[in-house]
């Protein structure tokens, strides 16, 4: 059984800074079949190369933007990445349907918790809200956007608990994977995180 | 001799064949190796060459010439000019003072009487055009305080070499008519009038540069037959020199003039690539010639005297030198270095040698002394400059001064070398430093070793295509070795080096330009930098600023542009391959340029890609 193609662009400006971030990619090396590309480390003047970009895009099947969550949105490579990238024509607009079917996700490091980014709380809109307008893009693009994957509280985590995260992620790169993976049955859930760990698995796999 | 010519070519040519690049092995530089082997083809050794080689020596010193015309060319009148006070200071009083030391040695000593000692002690202030000049190319020393310093000297002497043959028939009481006067009027009344001559020479030679030359190389170049070019270039240098020794001009200095003369020329760097290959071969064969012809009978017999006379001569001039670079504020290494390089005596002598045992001034046995004196001098003086450069100059910038207020941990592994600290390497080199990045720098300007040391750089001096330098500098040990060498030449010698012995080490090389970065990128070497890409794009980037547009897409367009031209080149490389014959450097970048223009239209023809574009959305 083939495996869907995995493909990270990661969004980092401050990456050696960013302890969190290492340890999650770190774990996504025991992971066959995965490209992760570090894209400030290739693009440090911002000069994105279109057409090197959307051929990559091309030969993989869920692409997931890993980035720290500043000021309730990407860093701006990534902005700059999504402006050049889906190009009017190829990934939206009239015969713009290269991406159709693919899987997008967004993983975050963001610095507040789950308890602050809710109506009630500092932030007032939870991240599932904030990360709308990334939701839309891939809707215009004919991708299925599926749950993010967040870690929070990113600057005070412990090792114990940034272990737990970065075991989790490597759990759903997995899911993500699979070719048994049903993505309509995604719909049930708001984030990656709220999968219980142990039993979660067999209820998004396609049943026959 | 029958087929003579033939044989000796092949004699003088194995020989340095053989020798220099052995010489260039230990270090001690070219001029040495073929000093070696003429010394090894000629009578006393092998014994392949016996008289004639004098002969040779003759014929041979048109390089020395040659040399003087290349040098002139890569001067400008207006860079000239601005040298005219250090020639005649710096140049005069060695000349005068060397004279004024050197008398009493020829007049107490030897006991020669007063004019013969005049006579000679003009001479033996004469230093070696050939040898230092070679020298300072060789160790790309030229631009240093030494070696302009030893440059105008130099030129001083060439200058001087004319007064000094008119004079010497005066010092040997003959009437000066006698002997150089030609039969026909016009020639015998210039030789006569030598002032006026003199100018009058110079004046034809920046009309004929000025207005004849350069109509008569186009009318060359249109017939676009290759070696008519290489004819008329030979030509332009031999009719010079012709002209200047009928009017009793030295035949260098006219050269030289010419050079300066044709340096504003559009034809500069076609004549420089033609005379350049001629000037290598014949002032190779001329040192070889040197090492022939001395007379191990004369030295045999006495060994003391002329090491005494060598040792004496070549002190009393450095002593000179050095007084003089004092005075004339040159730091202590480089007045070091200036006093060596100019210590011997040079290859004048042996024309003026001639004339003065001609004129009866001397007798055989002393002319034979002298010559030996003179030759055993050329050989020791690129000895001297080998000490120098591996055990005096280290020494001497160590001990200047302690650092000052940055501090170099002595237990710090350098992880990378810097080859060349000019303008290049210095920038690259703050860059590093301002990111706490320290590197071990090598550079062969003694002044600026020096600087460096004082503020606390790990510098070490010398030509970094040394391999002792490098292992001394850590080169084993680095995790990369960068080379911003100003010499294109000495760049590809560093890389091959350190591929070499220290494969260990990355390599990042600086390139002056394509043709360059093309040498470097043929054998392999990835990391090449042109110096002239950047700042020439982003230069762009603001005309077009300037022109109206937005510096954003001016400055992708750049970004762009710089990435496309990367790709081309390597590309182009391998079409180049096919054109790779002999042709010369002008030709090579007019054809370049031509390819460029066609490729660039690759460029224009991409799409300019649909970001922040609405035109299509528009529709």
């Amino acid at each position: 059984m083939t495996e869907q193609k995995l493909l990270i662009l990661f969004f980092h400006p401050r990456f050696e800074n960013s302890k969190s971030n290492r340890r999650l990619l770190e774990a996504t090396g025991t992971l066959n079949n995965i490209t992760i590309r570090d894209m400030y480390e290739i693009y440090p003047d911002y000069n994105v190369d279109v057409k090197a970009e959307q051929a990559v895009l091309l030969e993989h099947d869920v692409i997931i933007w890993q980035h720290p969550f500043y000021w309730y949105s990407c860093p701006p490579l990534m902005k700059q990445w999504l402006d050049l990238v889906l190009e009017h024509g190829w990934a939206y607009g009239k015969n713009g349907d290269q991406l159709k079917g693919k899987c997008v996700m967004n993983v975050l490091t963001a610095g507040g918790t789950f308890e602050v980014y809710q109506k009630s709380g500092r932030n007032r809109f939870t991240f599932r809200e904030l990360l709308s307008p990334f939701d839309q893009t891939a809707f215009l693009c004919q991708m299925i956007y599926l749950p993010p994957y967040i870690v929070p509280g990113a600057n005070k985590i412990s090792e114990e608990e940034l272990e737990d995260y970065a075991i989790q992620y490597t759990e759903v790169l997995n899911l993500l994977q699979s070719t048994a993976l049903d993505t309509t049955k995604l719909n049930s859930i708001e984030y990656f995180n709220d999968l219980k760990f142990d039993t979660w698995k067999e209820g998004f796999y396609k049943t026959h | 001799m029958e087929g003579g010519l033939l044989q000796n070519a092949l004699i003088f040519l194995g020989a340095a064949i053989v020798c220099v690049p052995i010489a260039k092995k230990l270090g001690i530089g070219s001029v040495l190796g073929y000093i070696f082997a003429g010394i090894l083809i000629g009578p006393f050794v092998l014994g392949l060459v016996g008289h004639e080689g004098e002969d040779v020596m003759h014929a041979a010193e048109f390089g020395v010439v040659m040399m003087l015309f290349l040098i002139g060319l890569e001067l400008s009148p207006q860079s000239f000019w601005k040298m005219k006070n250090k020639i005649l200071g710096l140049g005069g009083s060695q000349l005068l003072l060397s004279s004024v030391v050197l008398l009493p040695v020829f007049y107490f000593l030897f006991s020669f009487p007063f004019n013969a000692s005049v006579a000679l002690a003009l001479s033996f202030a004469m230093s070696s055009t050939a040898i230092v000049l070679q020298t300072l190319k060789e160790k790309s020393i030229e631009k240093t305080a030494a070696g302009q310093s030893a440059f105008s000297v130099l030129l001083f002497q060439d200058i001087a070499v004319i007064p000094i043959l008119a004079i010497l028939p005066l010092l040997a009481g003959v009437q000066p008519t006698h002997e150089t006067t030609s039969p026909n009027a016009v020639i015998s009344f210039l030789q006569t009038h030598s002032s006026l001559t003199i100018i009058g020479a110079v004046l034809i030679t920046f009309l004929i540069s000025r207005y004849l030359i350069n109509p008569f190389l186009h009318y060359i170049a249109k017939t676009g037959v290759r070696e008519l070019f290489t004819a008329s270039a030979l030509f332009i240098v031999i009719g010079v020199s012709f002209l200047m020794t009928q009017v009793g001009i030295s035949a260098a200095l006219g050269a030289f003039l010419a050079g300066v003369l044709l340096a504003n020329s559009e034809f500069r760097h076609e004549l420089e690539s033609d005379i350049e290959p001629f000037k290598g071969v014949l002032l190779g064969v001329f040192f070889t010639a040197v090492g022939s012809t001395i007379n191990f009978q004369v030295l045999a017999e006495k060994t003391s005297q002329i090491i005494m006379a060598v040792v004496s001569i070549m002190l009393l001039k450095a002593l000179v030198l050095a007084f003089i670079g004092r005075y004339y504020k040159i730091s202590v290494t480089q007045n070091v270095l200036f006093a060596l390089l100019l210590s011997q005596v040079g290859e004048f002598v042996f024309v003026l040698l001639g004339s003065i045992y001609l004129f009866k001034l001397i007798d055989k046995p002393q002319s034979d002394f002298f010559m030996a004196t003179v030759t055993l001098s050329m050989i020791a003086s690129p000895l001297l400059l080998f000490v120098y450069e591996k055990f005096i100059a280290n020494h001497l910038t160590s001990s200047s001064e302690k650092p000052k207020d940055y501090k170099v941990e002595p237990e710090e592994a350098h992880q990378i070398i810097i080859a060349g600290f000019s303008h290049f390497g210095s920038t690259l080199g703050r860059f590093l430093r301002a990111n706490n990045v320290n590197a071990t720098i090598l550079d062969s300007d003694s002044d600026r070793v020096a600087l460096l040391r004082k503020m606390g750089f790990n510098v070490h001096f010398g030509d970094a295509t040394r391999l002792d330098l490098l292992e001394a500098a850590g080169a084993a040990k680095a995790k990369i070795i960068i080379s911003a060498i100003d010499s294109p030449d000495k760049t590809m010698e560093l890389a091959e080096l350190v591929k070499k012995h220290f494969p260990q080490a990355q390599l990042f090389l600086r390139a002056k330009n394509r043709t360059d970065a093309y040498d470097l990128m043929e054998k392999d070497f990835t990391n090449v930098y042109r110096e002239s890409l950047h700042s020439s794009v982003y230069m762009g980037v603001d005309v077009l600023h300037t022109l109206g547009q937005r510096k954003y897409t001016a400055t992708r367009k750049a970004n762009d542009f710089i990435k496309y031209d990367t790709i081309a080149m390597k590309r182009l490389i391998t079409a180049k391959d096919d054109m790779r014959t002999y042709i010369s450097n002008v030709r090579e970048e007019i054809a370049e340029q031509e390819r460029l223009l066609n490729e660039d239209s690759k460029f224009m023809e991409t799409k300019a890609d649909n970001a922040w574009d609405n035109t299509p959305l528009k529709k």
